[in-house]
């Protein structure tokens, strides 16, 4: 027996607020997360501007035993799953922890952590780490912390796939859901890799724009680096209705592929597959669909690429669809991104108002769609995707649906 | 040949089939095969070889060193500069 599966809660920690209804706030109105980097030294970066999240004191979040048990990617993403779950007044007692999922994705996990020790070994001559370095930095970190913080006693794991891993962390988590295989799921994604190493990392791969991130437009640099969570919780729509819960909108489809071609660069036909995939997933025609929360991280590449493959999946109807990137505002937050812009997509639908991309120009030629340039714009949405391409040649692909 | 020249052909014929290694100044690296993330590392080993910094993000619509000559006057005007 097959499921509908239902969104009943959501938190966010983000360059653009703390809390789900700031993000949404800033989103709505245009406003950027994106300014120079004060958590590490930029004196030796040549790409200053980062979407971090400003102001942040994990004390306010964590007594001093747990700060220092958790890496800033694991704080973030248990304020994030601790909100989600306050969000849909959920309670997991009696048996509904056993038949919870946390599934969530991270890029890197515990680069703070990593940067941190090796600098201390390698520049200080440390003569010893930390005993909690490694369980700080390992990828399931976060997803441990979630399961552990929140009492989630299901099946738990991490997914990784770099710019991805939100998108098919949420994406297992709802087919899991779907086939009854769990009651419930926390899942989303965590990302803080703002550290000297991996900044000197992105700046050798000379991908990243110097001063902001245009995706579609002309003129554009490249990407601006981000950190931040995003949690939401799923249930059965059965369960949704029996505790009386709010639901804010309905995932319906999921599709993933692998391009099994380029380290790096994009491959449409990959991105096609994954778009087809979650709209059969979903049981959904082209033309149900409004709004495209686009990939869009704002590369020459990336976006000539996802141009292409929307135009190619939807055809003529291409150009009716409003197309907008979150990472316009709020950077690329790696394996945060698909949370982030899920919630964002959920958000557009509930809100009928479609968060623009922001810095936009004017067109480039190879990026001929609806960017919603600039300007949030009033929609009604029945049906969204929400888009994610990883390094690797990864893409997942999520469908939601008003309720 | 020069030095200089001698070692840039060599980093750029690093990256080439072994049928095109026989390289002249005046080819263009793109007709080379050399695409945006080639020229990534390319520029990388450049860099190391001889202690210089070069500007470049693939992102701009095309790379300002065009053929193998002027990748070579770009690392000789660098080098220059530093010493």
């Amino acid at each position: 027996m097959t499921h509908r599966v239902v969104v009943t809660g959501w938190g966010v920690v983000s360059s653009i607020g703390h809390t789900a209804a700031a993000y949404w706030s800033n989103l709505s109105r245009g406003v950027s997360g994106i300014a120079d980097a004060t958590i590490i030294p930029t004196d030796h970066l040549s790409q200053k501007v980062v979407a971090e999240v400003k102001d942040f004191d994990p004390r306010q979040y964590f007594d001093d035993h747990q700060v220092t048990t958790l890496d800033r990617v694991s704080q973030f993403a248990v304020i994030a799953a601790r909100e989600a779950i306050g969000h849909a007044s959920i309670s997991f007692a009696d048996g509904l922890s056993e038949r919870t999922a946390t599934i969530i994705g991270t890029g890197v996990g515990g680069q703070t952590t990593q940067d941190e020790s090796y600098r201390r070994l390698y520049q200080e001559r440390a003569k010893r780490l930390h005993p909690l370095t490694i369980p700080k930095l390992m990828v399931n970190a976060p997803a441990s912390q979630v399961s552990m913080h929140c009492g989630l006693r299901g099946p738990c794991f991490a997914v990784a796939s770099a710019c991805a891993s939100a998108t098919h962390a949420i994406g297992l988590a709802f087919h899991l859901v779907r086939s009854g295989g769990a009651t419930c799921a926390v899942t989303g994604g965590s990302d803080a890799c703002i550290t000297f190493g991996t900044m000197k990392g992105w700046e050798a791969m000379r991908v990243m724009a110097p001063d902001t991130c245009r995706p579609f437009s002309r003129d554009r640099k490249g990407m601006v680096i981000g950190e931040g969570a995003a949690v939401v919780v799923l249930e059965t729509m059965e369960h949704a209705q029996q505790r009386s819960a709010i639901m804010l909108g309905e995932i319906v489809g999921f599709g993933m592929s692998s391009d099994a071609s380029d380290l790096l660069s994009p491959d449409e036909d990959g991105m096609v597959r994954a778009l087809e995939g979650a709209l059969a997933d979903g049981r959904l025609s082209r033309e149900d669909i409004q709004y495209v929360n686009a990939h869009g991280t704002g590369t020459a590449t990336n976006d000539e690429a996802e141009t292409q493959a929307i135009k190619r999946a939807f055809g003529q109807h291409a150009r009716k669809l409003a197309i907008s990137s979150n990472k316009s505002m709020i950077g690329h937050a790696l394996g945060a991104a698909g949370g982030l812009e899920l919630v964002a997509t959920l958000m557009a639908i509930k809100e009928e108002t479609v968060p623009p991309t922001i810095n936009y120009l004017g067109r480039d030629p190879a990026c001929d769609l609806d960017y919603v340039a600039n300007k949030a714009r009033p929609l009604r949405i029945e049906a969204a995707l929400s888009n994610s391409f990883a390094f690797g040649g990864l893409n997942a692909v999520l469908a939601v649906r008003r309720l | 040949m020069d030095d200089v020249a001698a070692d840039v052909i060599a980093i750029i014929a690093k990256r080439l089939p072994a049928e095109k290694r026989n390289v002249a100044m005046a080819d263009r690296l793109e007709d080379l095969g050399i695409d945006s993330f080639g020229a990534v590392e390319m520029i990388f080993d450049l860099e190391e070889k001889f202690d210089v910094q070069i500007s470049y993000n693939s992102n701009d619509a095309r790379l300002d060193l065009e053929t193998v000559g002027d990748v070579i006057d770009a690392i000789k005007k660098l080098v220059a500069g530093r010493s």
